[in-house]
């Protein structure tokens, strides 16, 4: 069973306000989902929908076009590894293959304890400083085999 | 010449008082005590063009707004995925004020009273940082019912994407600001005349919002006399790959790429051969090194047969397989192409399978004929401009490298017989 708590609820309605019409809440609210449970259940999708007057059959068809929502849960740490260009130059698939073996997954895996999933990413606009990875909100850059074992090593 | 980056190394520099002690918010004064249309003026003999990547001219995007309907809305693109790119982040993080002025200013200029930031979903921390900035405005009273006196209420909010490079075409922006899937939309009718929720609609990128304290405050002609003849102002420059100093720099347009190269970002790693360049962004064609000599402007750019697009400038020195290069860009442009237009959605999958097919060993010299083709065939027949963009680095490289193509067709075929 999902529901929204009372202080989500006040955000929500917040977060509604800040436009004339409802729907443009949808992504913020996947957003905030996934942010609490690190993924949007079916029935997580039928409460938004109720927020926002959609049926979940549409709100699936939203958030099936963004990659960041995940339909199935993921580990506590997203792990999302730039292998585009400037990265590519400077080393990226070498570091990416690395930290894959460390993590003891695939790319697009979760470790077998749920801490960590590893996606291999687009572009993330820290291209002066590739190769870089995205660990939930941050950003870290000029990775060497060093740094990665340093920072997976060091989140609790 | 530093307009957009002044001070931006300024430690607290996102904090309101530090940056009002440097002159911030200045420019709302000398707007306010002008008409709304003289600060459209302004822009317009500034020559400021838009910096996310198509470069049409600021002032004259406002202008095209439909006369009398309100309310009317302000987009800025903060969706900055552009590979190479990576300027708007340094601005949204460092000086988050300077684009809360630049909004400011033009929703006066443009009689708009509700403003968006819509960020890429990967930028929650600059998105945060926004909101902590957005709120000291409000408190300042930067924001909000009557501004300054001004009569102008404005109220900005931020909004975050989800992780879709389409979302920074700015129709798909729109409609993914309304809360639907980011697919882009038929034009006309153009943002400015039907956008946000069907109402006449401003969308500007960061970096020229972040132009316009400083145009308001010393002047379009002013800023019309830095740069060319038609490339007017400063750009911000991502330079990133194969040099010593990567990192964002604030140029004056027309600086030859190879100061740019070889002065600024210290000339390339381990002091290699440059082999080729991209001087916009993954979205446009690269360039080999003989062209190093280029003006860093739109004309100079667009004459050598590039563009400046986006403002990323990406090297890669002699160790570089261009066929490798081009495909990985082809595998970014299937994994971000929508799916809505069939030849941009069938086209970029077809170009990947065919590069990966060379790269491997399962292609034939005339696959390279084959990708020519499906480059013909989706030039200018896309939707929406993913769908060019694709193109670029592909039929670039062929046509400036095509012997990569075939040293690694050829080696590949070696080996099969040898094996």
């Amino acid at each position: 069973m999902f529901v929204f708590t009372s202080e989500e609820k006040n955000k929500i309605e917040k977060i509604v306000g800040r436009y004339p019409v409802k729907q443009s809440a949808l992504l913020p609210l996947l957003t905030l989902v996934q942010r609490r449970d690190g993924y949007v259940s079916p029935e997580a999708m039928e409460a938004i929908g109720k927020e926002l007057e959609l049926s979940p059959a549409y709100v699936q068809s939203v958030m099936s076009f963004y990659t960041m929502y995940h339909a199935q849960p993921t580990g506590k740490y997203i792990i999302l590894f730039c292998h585009n260009i400037s990265c590519q130059l400077n080393g990226a698939d070498e570091l990416l293959k690395y930290t894959a073996k460390k993590l003891g997954t695939d790319v697009g895996g979760t470790t077998t304890d749920k801490k960590f999933t590893l996606h291999q990413e687009e572009c993330l606009a820290a291209c002066c400083g590739g190769p870089m990875m995205r660990i939930n909100d941050t950003f870290y850059e000029n990775l060497t085999r060093e740094k990665v074992d340093q920072i997976l090593d060091s989140l609790p | 010449m530093q307009i957009l980056f002044k001070n931006i190394d300024r430690k607290g520099l996102a904090n309101i008082d530090i940056y009002e002690k440097q002159g911030g918010y200045q420019s709302l004064k000398k707007a306010f005590a002008k008409k709304p249309e003289e600060i459209i003026e302004i822009v317009k003999a500034s020559g400021l063009r838009g910096r996310g990547g198509a470069g049409f001219p600021a002032g004259l995007k406002w202008s095209f707004l439909a006369k009398d309907v309100f309310p009317r809305y302000l987009a800025c693109n903060a969706d900055e995925s552009e590979p190479g790119t990576c300027k708007d982040r340094e601005l949204l993080e460092k000086n988050p004020h300077l684009l809360i002025e630049g909004i400011v200013a033009t929703c006066y200029a443009c009689q708009i009273e509700t403003a968006y930031i819509y960020f890429r979903g990967e930028f929650q921390h600059a998105s945060d940082l926004m909101d902590k900035a957005i709120e000291e405005a409000h408190k300042k009273g930067y924001l909000g019912k009557n501004i300054m006196g001004s009569g102008l209420d404005l109220d900005l909010y931020t909004h975050l994407g989800a992780g879709a490079y389409i979302c920074g075409e700015e129709s798909a922006l729109l409609n993914s600001l309304e809360g639907r899937r980011g697919e882009p939309r038929l034009k006309p009718p153009f943002p400015a005349v039907e956008g946000l929720y069907g109402q006449p609609t401003v969308i500007n990128n960061v970096e020229t919002l972040c132009a316009v304290p400083w145009i308001v405050n010393e002047g379009g002609e002013k800023y019309a006399a830095i740069g060319t003849e038609k490339s007017k102002g400063t750009k911000l420059v991502s330079v990133s790959g194969h040099v010593k100093k990567p990192g964002n720099y604030e140029i004056v347009l027309g600086m030859p790429v190879r100061e740019i190269i070889f002065d600024l970002a210290g000339g390339i790693r381990e002091d290699n051969r440059l082999k080729a360049f991209i001087p916009g962004g993954s979205s446009v064609p690269m360039l080999t090194a003989d062209k190093v000599d280029v003006g860093y402007d739109y004309e100079s750019l667009q004459e050598a047969g590039s563009m400046l697009g986006s403002g990323a400038l990406i090297v890669m020195d002699h160790t570089v397989n261009v066929v490798e290069v081009t495909l990985r860009l082809a595998y970014f442009y299937m994994h971000e192409s929508c799916g809505k237009c069939t030849p941009c959605r069938e086209g970029t999958r077809w170009m990947w399978q065919i590069l990966g097919k060379i790269q491997t060993g399962e292609g034939v010299g005339a696959q390279v004929d084959k990708l020519l083709d499906i480059c013909d065939n989706m030039s200018f027949k896309c939707f929406c401009p993913l769908g060019d963009a694709a193109v670029g680095p592909v039929a670039s490289s062929i046509k400036y490298f095509r012997s990569d193509y075939d040293e690694l067709i050829k080696k590949l075929e070696g080996d099969k017989v040898a094996t």
